[in-house]
């Protein structure tokens, strides 16, 4: 394993970043330039890992040892190269967007916003690298804490009460779940290492395997499996900026991730395979899926609807895992990226909605398209991605899941996934043909509406620049996203080396 | 000079305390008992670097020879528990003693450090002699000078807290007592190493049985493990801080290892465990521990009283890796001596600074605190994290040793539990946390931290937990060592 | 037979559930270290019923008395020990009722239990 000190940079560059941004607080733009170089900066380094791993090497770093035999160390593998290019990545467009954001809406304690921002992408990072489960429930953790104060930054008893929801959640998974099936694990085989082919095989049989998944599963609580997955509405009192980044791509996809890395390095797919511990997954992974898209349905405010839809998505991932197949696998990794890019653009436009047009209810949006055309336009073809129609990213992640279905002969999770997409085309489709096709509601026709007039006519009424180029570069990433999604299967194709 | 370190470890602070009678002025006092402090914190380094370098010290006190005269037997874990409590000391004792918390007048204050000194000298001398009544004479220097210092927080229910400590505390001395004449009667000796060889032949009479059972009983008094733990509450809530930090991290850690002293070296593992059924009393008592002391402190309002219950359930750690019996539970409990000593010490030295600038310690009163004292508020937050095992922390550390050596020893439901409890514990941290970065605090919202004299101890031990807890490489050696010479019965 | 040779180890019982009971049932701080006192007093007597060797002489030491039984010196000894702490332990004791007695106006333990109590509620209260 070569070791690569540039891997501690990577990791460390946020962690610096949060430090410049707090000590600069009282001159934003300086604060706000530092934390736009150090995204760029942070995704320059990780970018620079790209081309070594795609050749085969597994850099890496030990930081130093904590416990005997255990150390924190990083070491970069396919998965976790995809996750860091995608948290690291992505941190630029929401740099860009929460500036324009918290100024539009002039949010408080921006300081103290940007820079437990720039912690938690520091966290994420950290579990993206990690070589054991110690360093990865370490930054797991850290993460946790970092995310607090961004979802109580209203301050308001709401938010509060959100964020001890959120914390509950959180910390009894990862303390009562995660840490136990951490040392169980290190009880049946001696390390916590993550290795290729897993390190259970031969070790554990089918009831303890069985009982250890479940462990972990539920123990990742930021994969937002139900019953655990409560935590992620509730945090939707967060600001926009936060729900998109953290909520749609680092703190969510922590958790699936790091579901991933557990079934692929510690378990190994051929283990899981062949004793079959990962059935039950599957069926739990489905419910989670088809149950959050029906009640994503039902829900009229757009931010909770998309969170809903989020731990629908998440489940397809950890149903990706329970499949125990390559492609299965793969395909999970790859809708890391897809919904990341996807997700985050609708949140981006939720929040372009909120801060242009004060609408939070999905009821109020019908004719915004006009006023809203840049905003709209994003928001579809990320709802396109979501569904999983080409030309968008997400057709090939749902494509390849289903064929992970296919080869495992589950042809009942490919109806699954097909009942799915005709879900979530039901829970965002209306959005983007009421907003394009609907005529604008007149004031005096809904003496309910919010206290803002809408001016009839389609003015256009769009959100701050800073708010609309980002958004409008993940839509077109969405686009990207499928046309790149051969070099995304080279990546990963590595984590399953097979016939 | 250096080959009578082990009686110096106990004669310099006892001597000392006879000279705080001399200087009368309270701030000499103070630095002088900080530097008797740290002379004995650098005395048990040396023995600990000797016992380590060369195997365990056998010192005949006054050249008597053992098992007649009174040995001090200085082996890794004694040299360990030395050196705990001797850093507590050299970090508690500067802290200031100010007129807030203590109800004596400055012009008293060297009677204060005299009794702390004598205090110091008792639980040195527990954990360094070999000889059974030695303990017991020491336990009761330490027991009386702990009751005084209680006696003398400002609120008048120290009193009464001063006095049920004394009543039960005494109770269990004389269970000790008891429990050393019927061992010393059916053997002839009262040196631990001997008894451990002499008790073997006699071992399955009922006397013996009856003094073992005395003797765990009155250490369990002294150790407040649950449900002998009712004088722990009152008694750490209105002590002075700085002794509430002091007692806290020291004399239920020397207690336990007397526990662990019995047990293992003077009855035997397979008298306590088999004859007796140690484990089948002591692991649902430690367990109860760990729940009841966690939920009594979520539902306190008091900061101290919070911290009071936490040390209950804090001890029932202690004693379950004890309970448990597999070589890696022993070793979490013993780190949990060190983790929970520099935890729980650094705690009351916070609560010790709110009470100096807030005159309060309820929680209430303490709304918006992070704003006001940023230093102290962190460090409360960080020891509360150690206190939940979050990883980085010392408490961390001790976690992963115990539940996995619960796992270790097939205890699948030991470990869920221990793992729960460290959730309730993070209800009552973050009820503290909530409280402290609230908006709505009372005015004026000025920045009143307090003084560097007292956030520097407390930073000093906070600071410690932060460093053991991400490299626990030198708690983690002695620990495992003491362990594994525990459970080989090596005397 | 048996429960005479062991009278001395019964009369201990029942001291020490004398003192033990005192200790628990008597309100009256100062009979509760009484009761304590009794308790202590137990203990120096099993140490001293220990001591006696049969048909041991007193213990010093005859010189060249060759063969000779002496009775065990040590129990006194360290019942000397203890009986110091016994009487410190009773001063320090009744140190703290006189300042429970200037503080509270009372050395009833269930009067101070109600004060207490309501010192509690007091605090409570007034948050």
């Amino acid at each position: 394993m070569p070791t690569d000190p540039n891997i501690a940079l990577a990791v460390g560059l946020p962690l610096a970043g949060a430090l410049a941004i707090a000590s600069t607080g009282r001159w934003p733009n300086l604060r706000e330039t530092l934390m736009l170089v150090t995204a760029l900066a942070t995704f320059g380094v990780v970018l620079g890992f790209l081309d070594p791993v795609l050749a085969g090497e597994r850099p890496g770093f030990t930081l130093f040892e904590v416990f005997p035999g255990i150390p924190l160390a990083f070491q970069i593998e396919p998965l976790g190269m995809l996750y860091a290019l995608v948290a690291s990545g992505l941190w630029i467009p929401t740099a860009l967007y929460s500036i324009g954001y918290c100024r539009e809406h002039g949010e408080k304690h921006q300081t103290r916003f940007y820079a437990c921002f720039a912690v938690a992408i520091f966290a994420a990072l950290g579990i993206a690298f990690s070589r054991n489960l110690l360093t990865l429930f370490f930054f797991y953790e850290i993460l946790t804490f970092s995310t607090y104060p961004l979802v109580t930054h209203s301050g308001s008893d709401a938010a509060r009460r959100a964020g001890r929801t959120y914390l509950g959640i959180l910390l009894s998974t990862s303390v009562g779940f995660l840490l136990l099936a951490i040392l169980i694990t290190w009880q049946l085989t001696n390390t916590v290492e993550f290795q290729p082919g897993g390190i259970l095989a031969g070790r554990a049989d089918g009831p303890v395997a069985m009982g250890l998944l479940a462990l972990y599963v539920f123990g990742a609580g930021k994969a937002a499996l139900m019953p655990f997955h409560r935590w992620l509405p509730a945090a939707m009192v967060a600001p926009t900026p936060v729900s998109a980044l953290l909520h749609a791509v680092a703190v969510v996809k922590a958790g699936v991730f790091t579901i991933l890395k557990v079934v692929v390095y510690i378990f190994g797919i051929d283990f899981l395979a062949e004793t079959g511990a990962s059935v039950w997954l599957r069926y739990v992974a489905a419910f989670t899926l088809l149950a959050a898209s029906i009640i994503a349905l039902s829900k009229d405010n757009l931010k909770a609807r998309l969170a809903y839809s989020t731990v629908s998505q998440l489940a397809y991932i950890v149903l990706g895992a329970a499949l125990a197949t390559g492609a299965g696998v793969i395909g999970g990794g790859m809708h890391i990226a897809m919904h990341a890019m996807g997700k985050i653009t609708l949140f981006f436009c939720a929040g372009a909605i909120l801060v242009a047009a004060h609408k939070t209810k999905v009821s109020e949006l019908d004719g915004i398209g006009r006023a809203m055309p840049f905003t709209m336009g994003a928001f579809a073809l990320g709802s396109m991605s979501i569904i999983g129609l080409p030309p968008m990213g997400g057709a090939w992640s749902k494509t390849l899941l289903a064929l992970g279905a296919a080869e495992g002969h589950d042809v009942i999770f490919v109806g699954v996934l097909m009942l799915s997409s005709l879900l979530s085309l039901g829970y965002l489709a209306p959005i983007v043909g009421r907003a394009f096709l609907f005529p604008q509601p007149h004031p005096a026709a809904h003496p309910g509406e919010s206290a803002t007039p809408e001016p009839s006519g389609s003015r256009l009424r769009e959100a701050p620049l800073l708010c609309v180029v980002p958004l409008c570069a993940t839509a077109i990433g969405c686009v990207v996203l499928f046309f790149s999604a051969e070099a995304i299967y080279d990546l990963l194709r590595a984590i399953h080396p097979g016939p | 000079m250096s080959e009578h370190l082990p009686a110096l470890q106990v004669v310099l602070p006892l001597v000392s305390a006879a000279l705080c009678l001399v200087l009368r002025r309270a701030f000499v006092v103070r630095v002088f008992a900080t530097a008797v402090a740290w002379a004995c914190f650098a005395i048990a380094l040396a023995l600990l670097a000797r016992v380590e370098a060369g195997g365990p010290i056998s010192y005949a006190l006054g050249g008597w020879a053992p098992p007649l005269g009174i040995e001090y037997r200085v082996d890794s874990l004694n040299a360990y528990v030395l050196v705990i409590v001797t850093a507590i000391a050299a970090a508690v004792f500067p802290f200031p003693l100010r007129g807030r918390e203590v109800r004596i007048p400055r012009s008293r204050h060297f009677l204060f450090y005299a009794s702390l000194l004598l205090a110091l000298t008792g639980l040195l001398g527990i954990a360094i002699t070999g000889d059974l009544f030695n303990v017991f004479v020491f336990l009761e220097i330490s027991s009386l000078a702990a009751y005084t210092l209680v006696s003398l927080g400002r609120d008048r229910r120290a009193l009464s807290a001063a006095f049920s400590y004394l009543v039960m505390g005494s109770l269990g001395a004389g269970f000790i007592l008891i429990g050393i004449g019927l061992a010393y009667q059916m053997t002839g000796t009262l040196n631990m190493a001997d008894l451990a060889v002499r008790l073997d032949p006699v071992r399955d009479t009922r006397t013996v049985w009856m003094a073992f059972a005395f003797l765990i009983v009155g250490t369990g008094i002294k150790l407040a493990v649950f449900p002998l733990h009712q004088w722990l509450p009152n008694a750490y809530t209105y002590a002075p801080s700085l002794v509430a930090g002091f007692l806290s991290a020291t004399a239920t850690k020397v207690a336990f290892y007397f526990l662990a002293r019995l047990v293992f070296t003077v009855f035997g593992v397979a008298f306590a465990f088999e004859s007796m059924g140690l484990g089948a009393v002591l692991l649902p008592a430690s367990v109860a521990a760990l729940f009841v002391g966690s939920i009594a402190a979520a539902y306190q309002t008091d900061l101290k009283r919070l911290l009071a219950y936490s040390s209950i359930a804090q001890i029932g750690y202690m004693t379950l890796g004890l309970a448990l019996l597999e070589e890696r539970a022993l070793t979490g409990s013993l780190l949990h001596l060190f983790n929970h000593a520099l935890i729980k010490g650094g705690l009351f030295l916070a609560a010790g600074c709110v009470v100096f600038r807030l005159r309060s310690s309820a929680l209430a009163d303490m709304r918006g605190l992070a704003r006001r004292m940023p230093l102290t508020a962190m460090a409360i937050v960080v020891g509360g994290l150690g206190l939940v095992g979050v990883p980085g922390t010392a408490g961390f550390v001790s976690k992963w040793y115990l539940v996995g050596g619960a796992l270790e020893g097939g205890h699948l439901l030991v470990a869920f539990l221990l793992l729960a409890s460290s959730l309730v514990a993070a209800i009552y941290v973050w009820k503290v946390v909530e409280v402290m970065i609230a908006r709505d605090g009372p005015e004026p919202e000025v920045r009143c931290e307090a003084p560097a004299s007292m956030w520097v101890p407390t930073w000093a031990l906070i600071g410690a937990s932060l460093y053991f807890g991400l490299q626990p490489q030198w708690s983690i050696g002695i620990a495992s060592q003491a362990a594994r010479s525990l459970l080989a019965g090596a005397p | 037979m048996a429960l005479l040779e062991l009278g001395q180890y019964g009369f201990v019982i029942v001291l020490l559930m004398i003192g033990l009971y005192v200790l628990i049932a008597r309100d009256n701080l100062v009979k509760k270290m009484m009761g304590l006192g009794i308790f202590q007093a137990a203990i120096i007597l099993l140490y001293i019923s220990m001591a006696k060797v049969r048909g041991g002489t007193a213990p010093i030491l005859i010189e060249g008395g060759g063969d000779v039984v002496y009775s065990n010196p040590l129990p006194h000894v360290l019942m000397l020990t203890a009986i110091v702490v016994a009487v410190a332990t009773t001063g320090l004791g009744l140190a703290i009722i006189v300042r429970i007695f200037e503080s509270y106006g009372t050395i009833e333990e269930s009067e101070l239990r109600e004060l207490d109590r309501s010192s509690d509620k007091a605090d409570r209260g007034a948050r």
